[in-house]
């Protein structure tokens, strides 16, 4: 690791003037920024905690019924306490271990936007807003490819809002060592239609598949899925499996993700 | 009715007080005064030649010691081997030089080629990023039948070429063995890879070299499971330092598994660059560079062939394998495809013709050596696998076949040069039908069906040979060492035992189960014994621990020594009592005179050995304390059957472990709940292997699996509640325990049963599916499947 200012402003107007810095770099739970860091891997000046940020922190239900969640607000919180919205709690309960889900946070993944991250298809598959300090981004002008958001420099997420779906469900297929998601399908069933976002499969990052999406929302049965498939050619291939078999997998939990939803 | 105490207890590992509760005292909690850090340069290419390294602006920045690169070791020793073996054509093996920092050229990912010596380790990161490095690259050898091509780019130039050794065994069969596969009614085989597995112990290894200028003295503190086979070979080969010059301290140590035997580069830095600097030194590894620097495990590629007589009975073996060395020999390499691996390829049968040839094979990977069974479960692997295959290709009962051709005579001298002493495979196979109601597992695969899961039970046996070993027979093979083992027990004088072993515990409980059999002997509380172990200061020359032989061998050296503490005191007691030697019997910790009332306490005939006011001084020396060399006269042979049944999800190929049984012959059981435990161990390593661990190379010789992120390890929620039975015991019969030894059964026995019970699963969905590679990972049962 190299040496680096530590600061922990109490708000977000402090947190963005810290910001402010060259090369300065915000700090959520850590778990995916300090371990790059030790590795010597990225070299900030300046790192700016916002786990001090009240106003960050917790999850409510807004006005029109929305989960809000807090930008800082770490997996396990959002597991306990957005019984509102039933699928999202299940999600954040199976990211990680209790180490991590104790300390990362829903604005430091959904900002990492790693390809095989959990938060970013329960956003995107329920039409989420990420709410930064300048403005309100939707969840399909968010996700912008692998490691990739349209978040600008030194802009930060202070809250995520999830309108509450009629159905909903998250069905995670892990990657034997890491735990992420080998291939990830959250759905949600709302009044106007079915979203079906998948993490962990493409080489650009979490997607909606529209197919599905069309099928599900004319008729929302797991045989809606029959006959549907996607192309493994621009999907992941790795050592824990081929596009042909992530491919495969996105029908798989996409059924069974239809058939578990609640 | 359970015993509380003594050999056959389950007496509460005692060193887990300390473990759990943070007190333990590992190497990385040694600091020195004045302690410097080094960090080592590493090569992160797989194979190139070093063009120019400049040190001079590195050697400059803040807190820099001092750097040390290749040519700092010259007139050195390298790395030294401690098995030659002899090829089928009677030549000693090629053995490239293994230098401590790479010398002209760097042969794998993660070789060090320069070490940073400074006041801090952030320091020494610093200054090795500013150490200007060129290297130009060459291509990577890293399949191993690409590295024995005609022409194939050559690891070390100055070998002939990348075959280590091509081993026959036994070449005087091979003949036989072909005639008996002309003659055969039926032949099954098999190609399959055993894969290269990384050990990752909990604790990466760390090293602490110290030197005392006033009385010319070095140091090392290192995680090792045999501390003095560190001091020799490191003080002899390496440093030219004499043992009475050198101590090796291996305190508590995390986990081993083998990779923590051999002598590494790391070791020998630390304790030269103390002296350099006249500093201590620490090296502490982090994960990453324990997936690129610490031996790796198995990598085999076999071929496999069991010849079978019209009554189905096994008539000959022939293996072909492929062994891969990596880079350079790592201290035991040579010995675990050939002595480890060859000799026990008569697994539980009495197959009369046996010949098995193994090609061992540099390619530029990390150095490959003894993991958890080495070469054992290599064999027992290919052996159990090939005998299923044989059973479903004859259309009879895998169990049948099995036990048609178990070996029931003992002793039994197998075709391939090892004489099991004793052994009952009908008998833990009756157990394990027992444990593993086969009878209902219809109703199971039907219950699996209706959840639209396929199910598969695989069956096998294993045979070990452990206790290593008779040194007289391991030195005509090859071994440059012995493999006795010692033991010093002294008693104080208020009674109580100090008992110093040159065995080594590096989780295996030996605190606990080694005081048990001197409780026992002498009849005492099992707390009046302390167990020492880990420094060469203070324990007699021992070989350590690996392939399970510290209760065989350590355990039986502790023995004879305390049987001449006995024997002594026996005659201490004998003039106390005014009795005759002979009449003195030993019994709860007291001596009495046969026939008579009369008795002395333990206690008081120790306290007469150190205050010898009354006491035989013109037959005796005062004082107790003995030590004993234990040599072996055999290899000890555990075995067993294991069962395992698997559940796979046909949608997605993911593998599930519903039930495991394991029914064990370990011999004579000093503590019931350490074999246990050492059982869920092993059978977590091995089912790890067979579902999850998988070290991969890309082609240009990167490792793709080297962090937790890629590399899977087993977890909890990865295992079922295991059904472990030792009560089949045939007790060894040359070691004065009758003990065979536990540690590694599991991690042999297991890998079989897995994919025996994954293809009998996709046979039973009418897959034509004979055999998948380990790990059975989704993506490939689901290839598997679908392919
Ligand atoms: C062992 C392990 C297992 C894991 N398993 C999973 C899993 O199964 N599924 C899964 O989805 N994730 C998993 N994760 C990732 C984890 O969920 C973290 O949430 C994730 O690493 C990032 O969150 P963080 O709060 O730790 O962010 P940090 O590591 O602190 O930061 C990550 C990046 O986000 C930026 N950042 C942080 N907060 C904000 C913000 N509010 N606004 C803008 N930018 C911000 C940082 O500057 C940095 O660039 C795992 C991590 C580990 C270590």
């Amino acid at each position: 690791m190299y040496n680096f200012e530590f600061e922990k402003p109490g708000s977000v107007a402090d947190a963005i003037a810290a910001l402010g810095t060259e090369d300065a770099q915000a700090l959520g739970g850590g778990q995916t920024l300090i371990p790059t860091l030790k590795q010597r891997l990225a070299q900030p000046s300046k790192l700016v905690s916002l786990k001090g940020i009240a106003e960050m922190q917790g999850v409510c239900t807004g006005d029109d019924g929305a989960i809000c969640i807090g930008g800082a607000t770490n997996h396990a919180t959002v597991a306990s306490e957005a019984g509102g919205y039933p699928a999202l709690a299940a999600t954040a309960a199976h990211i990680g271990d209790p180490a991590v889900r104790n300390r990362g946070t829903i604005g430091g993944s959904l900002a990492n936007n790693d390809p095989s991250a959990c938060y970013p298809a329960a956003a995107l598959g329920s039409g989420a807003t990420i709410v930064t300090n300048t403005r309100e981004i939707a969840a399909d002008d968010y996700f912008q490819g692998m490691f990739t958001t349209a978040l600008d420099e030194g802009e930060i997420i202070t809250e995520v809002r999830f309108p509450v779906p009629e159905k909903a469900n998250y069905q995670k297929f892990v990657q034997p060592a890491s735990r992420f998601a080998l291939v990830g399908v959250f759905i949600a069933k709302y009044a106007d239609g079915v979203r079906v976002a998948i993490t962990g499969a493409s080489n650009d990052g979490v997607f909606r598949w529209a197919e599905a999406e069309a099928a599900l929302s004319s008729n929302f049965s797991p045989d809606a899925i029959d006959g549907l498939s996607l192309s493994g050619d621009d999907m992941i291939s790795d050592l824990h499996g081929t596009g042909d078999y992530r491919a495969h997998l996105c029908g798989v939990m996409t059924k069974r993700a239809v058939a578990a939803a609640a | 009715m359970p015993k509380d105490g003594g050999i056959g207890a389950s007496s509460k590992r005692r060193e887990d007080v300390r473990f759990l509760t943070g007190a333990g005292n590992y190497t990385d909690d040694i600091n020195m005064h004045g302690q410097a850090y080094v960090h080592f340069l590493r090569s992160d290419i797989a194979h190139g030649t070093i063009t120019n390294i400049d040190t001079s602006a590195a050697a400059g920045m803040p807190g820099v010691v001092r750097i040390f690169t290749g040519s700092d070791f010259e007139g050195v020793g390298g790395m030294p081997c401690g098995w030659q073996v002899t090829d089928k054509h009677g030549q000693p093996m090629q053995e490239p030089a293994h230098p401590i920092l790479a010398q002209g050229k760097v042969r794998h990912v993660g070789e060090p080629i320069a070490a940073v010596v400074a006041d801090t380790l952030e320091q020494a990161r610093d200054a090795a990023e500013a150490i200007v490095l060129d290297i130009d690259e060459l291509p990577a050898v890293v399949d191993m039948k690409d590295a024995l091509q005609d022409g194939a780019t050559k690891v070390h130039d100055d070998l002939n070429d990348n075959l280590c050794y091509d081993w026959g065994f036994v070449e005087e069969n091979k003949d036989a063995v072909n005639k008996a596969f002309e003659d055969a009614a039926h032949v099954t085989s098999l190609e399959l890879v055993n894969n290269r597995l990384v050990a990752n112990p909990m604790e990466p290894r760390v090293a602490v070299g110290d030197y005392a200028r006033g009385t010319d003295e070095s140091t090392l503190y290192t995680t090792s499971q045999n501390p003095h086979v560190i001091r020799l070979l490191m003080g002899a080969f390496v440093l030219g330092i004499p043992e009475h010059k050198l101590r090796v301290v291996a305190p508590d140590v995390g986990g081993g598994f083998g990779t923590k035997i051999f002598h590494y580069q790391e070791e020998a830095f630390c304790t030269f660059a103390a002296k350099a600097c006249n500093r201590p030194v620490k090296w502490t590894s982090s994960r990453s560079e324990a997936f690129i620097s610490d031996a790796h495990g198995r990598d085999h590629v076999t071929k496999i062939e069991l010849a079978l007589d019209a009554d189905n009975n096994f008539t000959a073996i022939r293996t072909e394998t492929h062994a891969n060395m990596g880079a350079y020999l790592s201290t035991f390499a040579p010995s675990v495809p050939t002595w480890l691996h060859g000799t026990l390829m008569a697994g539980n049968y009495k197959t009369p013709l046996i010949y098995v040839n193994v090609k061992a094979v540099f390619t530029n990977t990390v150095p490959v050596d003894a993991y958890r069974g080495a070469g054992r479960p290599e064999a027992t692997f290919q052996l159990e696998r090939v005998v299923d295959k044989a059973a479903r290709e004859l259309g009879v009962d895998p169990i049948a076949l099995r036990r048609q051709n178990f070996i029931t005579e003992f002793p039994y001298a197998t075709p391939v040069a090892v004489e099991y002493d004793t052994g009952d495979y009908h008998g833990t196979m009756d157990k394990l039908e027992e444990m593993g109601d086969f009878e209902g597992f219809a109703a199971r695969r039907a219950e699996s069906e209706k959840n639209g899961k396929l199910r598969g039970l695989g069956v096998n046996c294993y045979i070990e040979a452990c206790g290593i070993a008779p040194s007289n027979l391991v030195g005509q093979l090859g071994a440059r060492a012995g493999l006795y083992e010692s033991a010093t027990v002294r008693v104080n004088a208020t009674g109580g035992l100090v008992v110093m072993t040159g065995s080594h515990s590096h989780g295996q409980g030996h605190e606990t189960s080694f005081a048990q059999v001197v409780a026992e002997m002498i009849g005492i509380d099992e707390n009046m014994v302390e167990i020492v172990h880990g420094d060469t200061a203070n324990t007699p020359m021992g070989m350590g621990t690996y392939g399970s032989r510290s209760i065989a061998v350590g355990g039986s050296a502790m023995v004879r020594a305390t049987e001449k503490i006995i024997n002594k005191a026996k005659k201490i007691a004998s003039h106390l009592l005014e009795a005759s030697e002979a009449d003195i019997e030993l019994k709860d910790g007291a001596f009495s005179v046969a026939g008579t009332d009369k008795s002395v306490a333990w206690g008081d005939v120790t306290l007469a050995a150190y205050v010898p006011h009354n006491y035989p001084l013109e037959d005796i020396e005062p004082g107790l304390e003995e030590t004993a060399f234990y040599d072996p006269s055999n290899f000890t042979y555990p075995s067993g059957a294991y069962a395992c049944e698997v559940e796979v999800d046909p949608d997605t190929g993911k593998v599930t472990i519903e039930r495991f049984a394991a029914a064990d012959d370990f011999g004579n059981i000093v503590n019931p709940m350490i074999v246990t435990g050492q059982v869920h161990g092993g059978l977590a390593q091995g089912i790890g292997q067979a579902l999850l661990e998988n070290c991969a190379y890309d082609e240009n010789g990167q490792l793709l699996s080297a962090s937790f992120m890629d590399y899977a390890m087993p977890r909890a929620d990865d295992l079922p509640m295991f059904d472990v039975d030792h009560s089949s015991q045939t007790p060894c019969t040359h070691n004065p325990l009758g003990v065979k030894g536990c540690g590694e059964a599991g991690a042999i026995g297991s890998p079989p049963a897995v994919v025996n019970a994954v293809v009998d699963a996709l046979q039973s969905a009418g897959k034509d599916v004979t055999h998948i590679d380990m790990p059975l990972s989704p993506d490939r049962v689901w290839a598997a499947m679908n392919g």
